[in-house]
């Protein structure tokens, strides 16, 4: 990681819980993203991911730690980052491009109706809703909303882009295209991006790096597993990619067996210094042949490297 | 389907109505006439004893009558006889204005208590104890501390049509969705424009509503402010009418009062339907 971008320093969400005592959803959590980086977060529900992205998008504060953003501490909320809600959350008393209209007006006061008009209906016809921009959110599939959400988020230009599983209350196939679209977006526009994912294929196409949390309370961020498939992946022929199953196994494997244990299997782990893992060449595992140790039994993996 | 079913309701209503003229009219049919009364006697007690008439009139006589206000609803020949139309005006004026001052006080207090958990805490005694004052508990009050009585009829009216709506502004301020508040602040939307652009249209039908409720309370209420407080309006009209025991008269603002209630709630139905949004 040479420059971060967005850095996640030390952060700590506690709740008054009951009895007076307080339940820590985690603590001292380093996380760190370079520019332009597509990172994904993976882990058992409840385990904080939306508390991550909430402090991260400034609807929350943490209770300890700061997150620092392009250099500087964030202080709230930002039209440098904008957030794609999980249900989409758009205005219902507004028309499409009422809502993408509201965003645009809200970075740029001081433009006049046509100038907003015309910005909004670029991005409107970026997501592909053309000839929608007069209806209202209640006369939309699901898909087309997420659809004005995405539109809405980058209708402001931001500088990063925080998705709480922007996709999850989809189809497959509409969740395959906004996927391809939001893929291609990032991709062009260079956005630095942040999504919660549960879908691990997802976060296999879309990832350059993917965030393994354990599971809560007191979660942690386990693993960071970078992406060993080529940028110019494609959707449909993902899992003909000799890395693929690898990859996926892997993550698989910490959800449904180490995302438990992690906390009492690892005791040197160090948050500020999460080990970084490349999930290599499946040929290697068949090679390696039944016998060795689990660790032995990965020799593509590349060692848990640390990274500063 | 529907307008099958639209007509069959009217056809049901008129027959029901046509019903209720018959047995009105039939009830209240002249009987045989009293023989052995005394002349003076007979004299004394006019129609209603020498020729059997009953003393509640029959819907012709209320049909004549209406027809007679209808034709002259504007007439005015002093203190204690004016056209309906005049006195009914009155009642509006009134309700209008108690109800427009109760709007500009509950809807920015309702959005204060709505969106301020220390100021919604703080006054919600005093409105748990005010609440349920009866309005016209108020009027000796109202006429001893503002010593006219047309403005106090207004009051009565603003404290009556006050607490509905300060609620559902209040509670339709403090229900808006988590996520519209977030959508507007993860765009930096600043307070007096999120109020206006989120918080309002969300809260707008909940605070319909609540005008809606009020405006009908304080048309139930401006009868009887003016019955107490005398000189002009509907609610003195029926009790003058009263007093000059014609009944046919009362029959006629009884039922004038239910049709400009009717339609001040058809109103505000309208203007709740126009900012109702679809989810
Ligand atoms: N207001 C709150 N008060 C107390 N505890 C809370 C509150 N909000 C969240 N939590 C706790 O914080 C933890 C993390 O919640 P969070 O919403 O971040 O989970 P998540 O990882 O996003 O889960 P999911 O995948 O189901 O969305 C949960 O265990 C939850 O109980
Ligand atoms: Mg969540």
């Amino acid at each position: 990681m040479t420059d971060k971008f967005i850095s996640i320093e030390a952060i700590a969400r506690r709740y008054p819980g009951a009895d007076g005592k307080e339940t820590t959803v985690f603590e001292d959590l380093w996380l760190s993203m370079g520019r332009g980086e597509f990172g994904c977060v993976i882990g058992h529900s409840g385990c904080g991911k939306t508390t991550v992205l909430n402090i991260l998008a400034g609807l929350d504060q943490p209770s300890e730690g700061a997150v620092i953003v392009d250099g500087q501490a964030i202080e709230g909320t930002s039209l440098d980052r904008a957030v794609i809600f999980q249900s989409h959350a758009l205005l219902p008393w507004r028309t499409v491009l009422g809502n993408v209209a509201y965003a645009v007006t809200s970075k740029w006061r001081n433009w006049d109706r046509a100038k907003v008009k015309a910005h909004a209906q670029t991005f409107i016809d970026l997501v592909g809703l053309t000839g929608s921009e007069h209806k209202r959110p209640s006369e939309l599939s699901g898909g087309m909303k997420q659809r004005v959400g995405i539109a809405r988020a980058l209708s402001i230009t931001p500088k990063i882009m925080l998705m709480d599983e922007p996709f999850s209350a989809l189809d497959a196939l509409t969740r395959g295209t906004l996927q391809d679209e939001v893929r291609r977006i990032c991709l062009e526009t260079g956005q630095t991006a942040f999504m919660i994912t549960h879908d691990v294929d997802e976060a296999i196409y879309l990832a350059d790096k993917i965030f393994l949390m354990t599971n809560g309370p007191g979660a942690v961020l386990a693993e960071i597993v970078e992406n060993p498939l080529p940028k110019d992946r494609g959707r449909i022929d993902l899992h003909r990619h000799p890395y693929y199953y690898a990859l996926r196994n892997h993550i698989v494997d910490f959800l449904v067996s180490r995302s438990k244990t992690f906390a009492s299997d690892v005791t040197d782990h160090d948050p500020r210094n999460v080990p970084v893992v490349r999930p290599g060449k499946p040929e290697l595992v068949i090679a390696s042949g039944p016998g060795d140790s689990e660790q032995a039994s990965w020799p593509g993996l590349s060692r848990p490297s640390t990274s500063s | 389907m529907t307008s099958s079913l639209r007509f069959r309701a009217a056809v049901v209503s008129i027959v029901l109505f046509a019903a209720f003229l018959g047995i009105w009219h039939l009830a209240t049919r002249p009987t045989a006439a009293a023989h052995n009364m005394s002349p003076e006697y007979a004299k004394l007690m006019g129609l209603t004893a020498t020729q059997g008439k009953s003393a509640m009139p029959g819907p012709l006589d209320v049909g004549a009558k209406l027809w007679e206000h209808l034709r002259q609803p504007f007439y005015d020949n002093g203190p204690n006889d004016k056209g309906l139309g005049i006195q009914l005006g009155y009642s509006i004026a009134r309700v209008a204005l108690g109800y427009f001052l109760a709007v500009i006080v509950a809807i920015p207090l309702g959005f204060l208590i709505g969106m301020s958990p220390l100021i919604s805490k703080a006054l919600d005694p005093f409105i748990q104890v005010l609440k349920p004052i009866s309005p016209l508990a108020w009027m000796p009050l109202a006429l001893y501390t503002i010593k006219d009585s047309s403005i106090s009829a207004i009051f009565v009216i603003f404290i009556c049509s006050v607490w509905p709506m300060l609620l559902n502004t209040a509670f339709g301020v403090a229900a808006v969705r988590k996520e519209w508040i977030n959508v507007a602040r993860t765009l930096e939307v600043g307070t007096v424009r999120r109020a206006f652009t989120v918080i309002l249209p969300a809260a707008a039908p909940t605070i319909l509503t609540g005008m809606r409720i009020s405006i009908g309370i304080a048309w139930l209420v401006i009868v009887a402010a003016e019955m107490l407080v005398g000189g002009t309006g509907i609610g003195y009209f029926v009790w003058n009418e009263w007093n000059n025991l014609s009944i046919t008269n009362v029959i006629i603002a009884i039922l004038l009062i239910g049709i400009v209630g009717m339609l001040l709630d058809q109103i505000l139905a309208r203007f709740t339907r126009m900012v109702t949004f679809p989810e």
